[in-house]
C-alpha cells in the first residue's frame, strides 16, 4: 500500500470545504427568477378535506401562485408507492393505501401537506399558507401500534381493514413450537424498539426548475440516491420521463436512511415549478422535519428462546407488531421483514427460527429505514433475550454466547441468510480484554462504595450489508436491482475522474474511492476527483444506504478499474515493444517487469488519447465503466461492552466505558471507520438513552423539537474504545463488509444490559430516562 | 418570523419613549426566549425595544456584602464575576450552568428575571437570597415578584433596572437538567443567612412556576445539614407531570437536590 492507498489513514479531502463553510448544499443552490416555496400541511391527525379557499392567500403581496391536490390530481402525478411487495401468510399482496403527494380527500397525519404556496420570498409564502382556508371534517385518530388493530378503531385506509397492511411469516412454525414444548428453559421476553426521528444535520430541502424551452426539468434534492430518485419520479409519479428529468443530489448533509425516500416535496416542487413557470425552492424547517422526515424503529414484539439442558437455544420464536404510520414510504415493508427477521439468528446456531411480523398504519407520519434498518430490531431482540436468559440460567452471559456461537462457515441459517465468514469469539475475546471484563467486580465494589450502582452488559451483533444479489432480493419482492456502476475516465494528461452512483451524504467517498484507485495505479490521491449525485453526470447508480458503497459501489469501482489497467497495459506494452502480460502498474508507471523499462502514467494516457501509436485495432481513449451485482451480503458482526454507573437516587446513567470490537473485512480508511464506529455508537446510545417520538392519543406530536426530543451531546457519550479483529469478506473483490450501522445496531442492547444489571431489575424500557432507571431501582422491585 | 421593527435604546428614558410611540411593542434583552417565540410565529410584537444597550442597566457592583447586578448583565458576565464570586459564588455557578455557551453570552439576568420561564435558573436564586427586584418605577421583592408561569408583578411598560441582594453565608444551586432541553428539570437553590434562617428555592418542579418550600426550609433552619432533607415530605401534588418526567419523580429530584446543595454550599 501507498501512503494514500488502501488502508492508509488518509484524512479526509472533503473536510477541507465542509469546515470552512465552502460546501454547497440544496438551500444553497440559487437559479435566475427562483421562488420560494412554503407547504400548507393539515394540523390534524386525521380529517377529511372539505374544502380549500386559497383566494386570500393569492391575492397577498409576493404570491405567485397557491396549488392543491385536486390540481395535482388532474395533472395526472401519481401516488407515491412503496417499492418491496411483501405478501401476507395467506398469500395476499400488502394492502398499499393511497399516498397523494397533496391530499386532496383525506389527511392521515399531523403535518400531511394539503398545498404549496409559492411566492417571492420565504416569509410572503409562509404569510400566505397562513391565508390559505382548508376545511376539515375531523376524524378519530389512532397512534398506538397496540391498538390499532381493534375493531372499531378508527380506520386510516380502505384498502386495509383493521389497519393491517401486512401479516407476514418466516421460518418453521412447527418445528419451533415443538422445540419450546421439548425446552429444558424457555425464556420469555417483551421488547419495545422506540420510534426515533432521524435528525440529519442538513435538513431535507429541493429546487424544482422546469424549462419549457427544452421541456426540461432539473430537480436538486437532499437525497442518498439521486438515481432512484430519477426512476421513481418518472416511472411511478409520472413528473417527467427519465431522459427529460435530472436529478442532482449535491453535498448532503447527512441522511440516516431519511434522504433515501422520494417525498412530496420534490414531486410537487418540481410539478409546481412547470405550472407556476419559476424554479421552486422549498427548504425544511426543523418543526417540519420533526412532523415529516420518516421516522425509523417503532417495533413492539414477544420473543421465546428455547434452551435444551446443555444451555444450547433449540429455538425462537418472534412476534412483531411494526407500525409503518399513516402510508407505506418507499421501502417500509422490507425492513420490519427482510431486513429484519433474516438477523433473528444472531451470531448464533439456532436450529428453529419463526417470526410472524404484522405491520400497521397509525395516523402517524411514515416510518422506514434509520442507520441499521431492521438489524438495530433484530438485534435488540435477540441480545436482550440473551442477557436475559444468561441470568435467568445463571451463566455468564458471555458463556451463554460462547455456547451458542456459530464456529463454521459458511453458515446456512433458518431464516435465508447465509453468513460467509466471521470470527465471533474473536470480538468477543478483544471487548472483554478490552473493557477489562475480569475487572469489573472490584470496579462495582469501589462504585458501591460512592453509592453509586455499577453494572456492565454485553451485545454480540451481526448485521447484513450490501443488500444482494438483484435477481435474490428481486424474489422477495424488491422493485429494484440492487447492483452499482462506476466509470472510470483516465483524462488525457493521466489525472481520474471516478463517476460513481454511490452517493457521499458523510461517509468520505472522496477520499476512500479515491483511496482505492490510488493504491492500484500508483497515483497520488489529488490526482483522482470522485464525482457523484448527478444523474446528468454519472451513468447510473442506486445510491447510498445500508452499508453498501464499500462493499457494492467500491466493487464496481474495482471492475471499473480492470478495465482499465487492462488497456493501459496493453497501450504501454505497445510503446515499449513489449508483452503485455509482463507490465505492472506501480508507483505511477507501467512498467516491464524485471526490466528498467518504463511509461509514466501520464505518458500512457497521452497515448491513449493522441492516438498516433496505438496497437492495431484497439480504439482511442481510456475510459472504462462496470456494474456490480454482489453475490451475497456481507456480514459485519462484532461484540460491543458498556458499563454504566447509575445514581440511585436520581437515575441517572453514566457511561463509564463503552468498547467496540468489530469485524469489517478489510479496511479501506481506519480513521473514517472509527469515525462511523463513534457516529453510530452515540446514535445507539441517543436511542437507549435519550430519543423517543412521542405523539399523544389525538395524533398531535408532542416531541417536535430540541426542547422536547432529547438528541444525544457530545457529554453523554463517553470517549470510545475502538478497534477491529477482521475476516475478509470472501463474496467481493475488496474483502470488505461496511461499517456504517454498526454502531447504532450494536449498542442499544449493550447499554440497556449494562443498565438492568447494575439495577438487578429486567423490566426497562428505551429511551432508559432518568424517571424510568430511578423507578426501576426503587428496592420495591 | 412576522415583519417587526427594531429599536436600541441608550437610555431607560428613551426605551420608554420608544415603548410609547410602539403599537405593541415588546422590550427585548437577550432575546433567548423572545426571539424563538416569534421565529416560530408564536409571538408577533410591533416593534422590539432593545434594552441590552443601557448603560445604566450595566454592570455588577458588590460592597461588602451587598451585591447589585444590573439588569443587563450577561450570563456570562454574571458566571466570571470575581466581585460576586468572592462574597455570592453559588449565583456564580449558576449563571455559568445557563444553556450554552452562546446562550450566556447574550441571555441577561434581567430577562430571564421577566420572562419567569417555569423551568429558568435565576428565579430560584433570586427567592432563596430574598432579593429585590429593582425596576424604574419601584422595588420589588422576590417573593412578591414572581406570580405564575410566565408571570410577574411586573407592569405594562415597566423595566427591571438591576436586582438586589445581601450575599448570604452559605448558598448552592443544584440542577437536575432535562436532558432535551438542558432546562432545570428541577433546581433547587439553598441559602443561609447569618442567623441561621435558611431559604429553600425549587424551580422547574412546581405547576405554578418557583416556588419555596417550607418543610425544607424549616428542617434545614433547625438542623443545617445534608441529612436533615432526609425526613421531611415533599407533597407531589403540587408538583408538575409533563412529558419528560412525574410530579412523584421531581419531588424526589427536590429532596435530592436540596440534600446535594446543601453539601455543596
Amino acid at each position: 500500500m501507498g501512503v494514500d492507498g488502501i488502508g492508509a489513514r488518509v484524512a479526509r479531502k472533503e473536510d477541507r470545504r465542509f469546515l470552512t463553510g465552502k460546501g454547497r448544499y440544496t438551500d444553497d443552490m440559487s437559479v435566475p427568477g427562483m421562488k420560494y416555496a412554503v407547504f400548507v400541511r393539515s394540523p390534524h391527525a386525521h380529517a377529511t378535506i372539505t374544502g380549500i379557499d386559497a383566494t386570500a392567500a393569492r391575492a397577498m403581496p409576493g404570491v405567485i401562485d397557491v396549488l392543491d391536490g385536486k390540481q395535482l390530481l388532474a395533472d395526472g402525478i401519481g401516488n407515491l408507492i412503496c417499492g418491496w411487495m411483501i405478501h401476507s401468510k395467506d398469500g395476499s399482496p400488502m394492502k398499499m393505501g393511497a399516498w397523494r403527494p397533496l391530499a386532496d380527500k383525506t389527511v392521515r397525519y399531523v403535518g400531511d401537506a394539503v398545498a404549496i404556496v409559492v411566492a417571492d420570498s420565504v416569509a410572503e409564502a409562509r404569510d400566505a399558507a397562513e391565508a390559505v382556508v382548508v376545511d376539515y371534517d375531523l376524524l378519530p385518530a389512532v397512534t398506538d401500534p397496540l391498538q390499532t388493530l381493534a375493531d372499531g378503531e378508527p380506520q386510516l385506509h380502505p384498502e386495509a381493514p383493521n389497519n393491517l397492511i401486512f401479516d407476514w411469516e418466516l421460518g418453521d412454525a412447527a418445528a419451533v413450537d415443538r422445540a419450546l414444548a421439548a425446552a429444558a428453559h424457555v425464556t420469555e421476553l417483551k421488547i419495545y424498539n422506540n420510534r426515533l426521528a432521524p435528525n440529519p444535520m442538513e435538513p431535507r430541502a429541493t429546487l424544482g426548475i422546469y424549462d419549457a424551452g427544452d421541456d426540461h426539468y432539473t430537480c436538486y434534492t437532499t437525497s442518498q440516491n439521486p438515481h432512484l430518485a430519477r426512476l421513481v419520479m418518472s416511472a411511478f409519479y409520472n413528473v417527467a420521463p427519465e431522459n427529460k428529468l435530472r436529478v442532482i443530489a449535491p453535498d448532503v448533509g447527512g441522511g440516516f436512511g431519511s434522504k433515501i425516500y422520494i417525498y412530496p416535496e420534490e414531486i410537487v416542487c418540481l410539478w409546481a415549478s412547470k405550472r407556476t413557470g419559476v424554479p421552486v425552492k422549498w427548504t425544511c424547517d426543523r418543526t417540519e422535519a420533526f412532523l415529516t422526515d420518516a421516522h425509523g424503529r417503532d417495533h413492539v414484539s414477544t420473543v421465546k428462546m428455547a434452551f435444551d439442558a446443555g444451555h444450547r437455544i433449540t429455538a425462537l420464536k418472534v412476534d412483531t407488531i411494526a407500525n409503518l404510520g399513516a402510508y407505506m414510504s418507499l421501502f417500509s415493508s422490507c425492513v420490519p421483514t427482510y431486513l429484519y427477521a433474516t438477523l433473528l439468528s444472531g451470531q448464533y446456531d439456532i436450529p428453529a427460527i419463526h417470526a410472524n411480523v404484522r405491520t400497521i398504519y397509525t395516523n402517524t407520519v411514515p416510518v422506514d429505514a434509520y442507520r441499521g434498518a431492521g438489524r438495530p430490531e433484530a438485534t435488540y431482540l435477540l441480545e436482550r433475550t440473551m442477557e436475559t436468559a444468561a441470568r435467568e440460567l445463571g451463566m455468564s452471559p458471555a458463556e451463554l454466547r460462547r455456547t451458542n456461537f456459530i464456529r463454521s462457515f459458511p453458515h446456512q441459517t433458518p431464516v435465508i441468510m447465509n453468513y460467509d465468514a466471521g470470527d465471533y469469539e474473536a470480538s468477543l475475546n478483544a471487548a472483554m480484554t478490552a473493557a477489562d471484563w475480569n475487572g469489573f467486580a472490584a470496579r462495582k465494589a469501589e462504585a458501591e462504595g460512592r453509592g453509586m450502582k455499577r453494572g456492565i452488559g454485553m451485545s454480540c451483533y451481526i448485521e447484513a450489508c450490501g443488500l444482494a444479489p438483484s435477481a435474490a432480493v428481486g424474489s422477495l419482492g424488491a422493485g429494484v436491482g440492487l447492483w452499482e456502476s462506476a466509470e472510470v475516465k483516465v483524462n488525457m494528461a493521466g489525472t481520474i475522474e471516478v463517476m460513481t452512483g454511490s452517493h457521499s451524504h458523510g461517509q468520505g467517498h472522496e477520499t476512500t474511492f479515491a483511496q482505492l484507485v490510488a493504491d492500484r495505479l500508483g497515483l497520488p490521491i489529488d490526482s483522482i476527483n470522485i464525482v457523484h449525485g448527478d444523474t446528468d453526470k454519472v451513468q447510473m447508480g442506486m445510491g447510498t444506504y445500508g452499508s453498501r458503497s464499500g462493499a457494492v459501489g467500491m466493487s464496481a469501482l474495482a471492475k471499473a478499474l480492470d478495465k482499465v489497467e487492462a488497456k493501459a497495459k496493453k497501450i504501454a506494452a505497445h510503446l515499449m515493444e513489449a508483452d503485455e502480460s509482463d507490465v505492472v502498474i506501480e508507483d505511477g508507471a507501467l512498467k516491464v517487469a524485471g526490466t528498467d523499462k518504463s511509461v509514466p502514467w501520464f505518458q500512457m494516457a497521452l497515448a491513449a488519447y493522441t492516438a498516433h501509436n496505438l496497437p492495431p485495432g484497439l480504439e482511442p481513449g481510456l475510459k472504462e465503466s462496470a456494474f456490480y451485482d454482489p453475490a451475497n451480503f456481507t456480514f459485519p458482526a462484532g461484540c460491543y461492552i458498556c458499563e454504566v454507573e447509575i445514581d440511585p437516587e436520581t437515575g441517572r446513567t453514566q457511561i463509564v466505558q463503552f468498547v467496540a470490537a468489530d469485524d469489517f473485512g478489510n479496511i479501506i480508511n481506519p480513521m473514517i471507520v472509527e469515525g462511523q464506529v463513534h457516529g453510530g455508537l452515540a446514535q445507539g446510545i441517543g436511542q437507549a438513552l435519550l430519543e423517543g417520538v412521542r405523539y399523544d392519543d389525538s395524533g398531535q406530536l408532542l416531541t417536535a423539537s430540541y426542547l422536547d426530543y432529547a438528541m444525544p451531546r457530545a457529554d453523554d457519550v463517553p470517549s470510545f474504545t475502538v478497534s477491529t479483529s477482521n475476516t475478509p469478506c470472501p463474496n467481493n473483490p475488496l474483502g470488505v463488509k461496511g461499517c456504517g450501522e454498526a454502531g447504532a445496531i450494536g449498542s442499544p442492547p449493550a447499554l440497556i444490559n449494562a443498565i438492568t444489571d447494575a439495577i438487578g431489575n429486567n423490566q426497562l424500557t428505551m429511551p432508559a430516562t432518568p424517571e424510568k432507571v430511578w423507578a426501576a431501582a426503587q428496592p420495591a422491585h | 418570523m412576522y415583519e417587526t421593527n427594531y429599536h436600541r435604546a441608550s437610555s431607560i428614558q428613551e426605551a420608554v419613549q420608544m415603548m410609547g410611540a410602539a403599537a405593541e411593542g415588546k422590550y427585548v434583552s437577550g432575546g433567548m426566549t423572545l426571539i424563538p417565540t416569534m421565529r416560530l410565529r408564536l409571538a408577533a410584537p410591533s416593534d422590539l425595544v432593545d434594552l441590552r444597550h443601557i448603560t445604566e442597566l450595566k454592570g455588577i457592583a458588590v460592597d461588602g456584602r451587598s451585591v447589585r447586578i444590573g439588569a443587563a448583565a450577561t450570563h456570562e458576565e454574571v458566571a466570571t464575576s470575581a466581585e460576586l464570586g468572592a462574597v455570592c459564588p453559588a449565583v456564580c455557578d449558576l449563571a455559568g450552568h445557563i444553556g450554552d455557551p452562546a446562550v450566556r453570552h447574550m441571555g441577561t439576568i434581567g430577562g430571564s428575571i421577566a420572562n419567569n420561564d417555569p423551568a429558568a435558573d435565576y428565579p430560584a436564586a433570586m427567592l432563596a437570597v430574598d432579593a429585590v427586584i429593582v425596576t424604574d418605577r419601584r422595588e420589588i421583592k422576590a417573593g412578591d415578584f414572581f406570580t405564575d408561569l410566565f408571570e410577574t408583578a411586573l407592569e405594562e411598560g415597566e423595566i427591571i433596572t438591576a436586582v438586589r441582594f445581601d450575599a448570604p453565608a452559605k448558598a448552592a444551586y443544584q440542577k437536575f437538567a432535562n436532558p432535551a432541553s438542558r432546562y432545570a428539570m428541577t433546581g433547587v437553590f439553598v441559602a443561609r443567612r447569618n442567623d441561621g434562617e435558611v431559604r429553600v428555592a425549587v424551580t422547574g418542579a412546581g405547576s405554578n412556576g418557583v416556588f419555596r418550600h417550607q418543610g425544607l426550609e424549616a428542617a434545614l433552619s433547625a438542623n443545617w445539614s445534608p441529612d436533615a432533607v432526609a425526613n421531611v415530605a415533599v407533597d407531589a401534588s403540587d408538583l408538575l407531570t409533563d412529558l419528560h418526567a412525574s410530579a412523584a419523580y421531581r419531588a424526589n429530584l427536590v429532596k435530592v437536590m436540596t440534600k446535594r446543595a446543601v453539601a455543596a454550599a
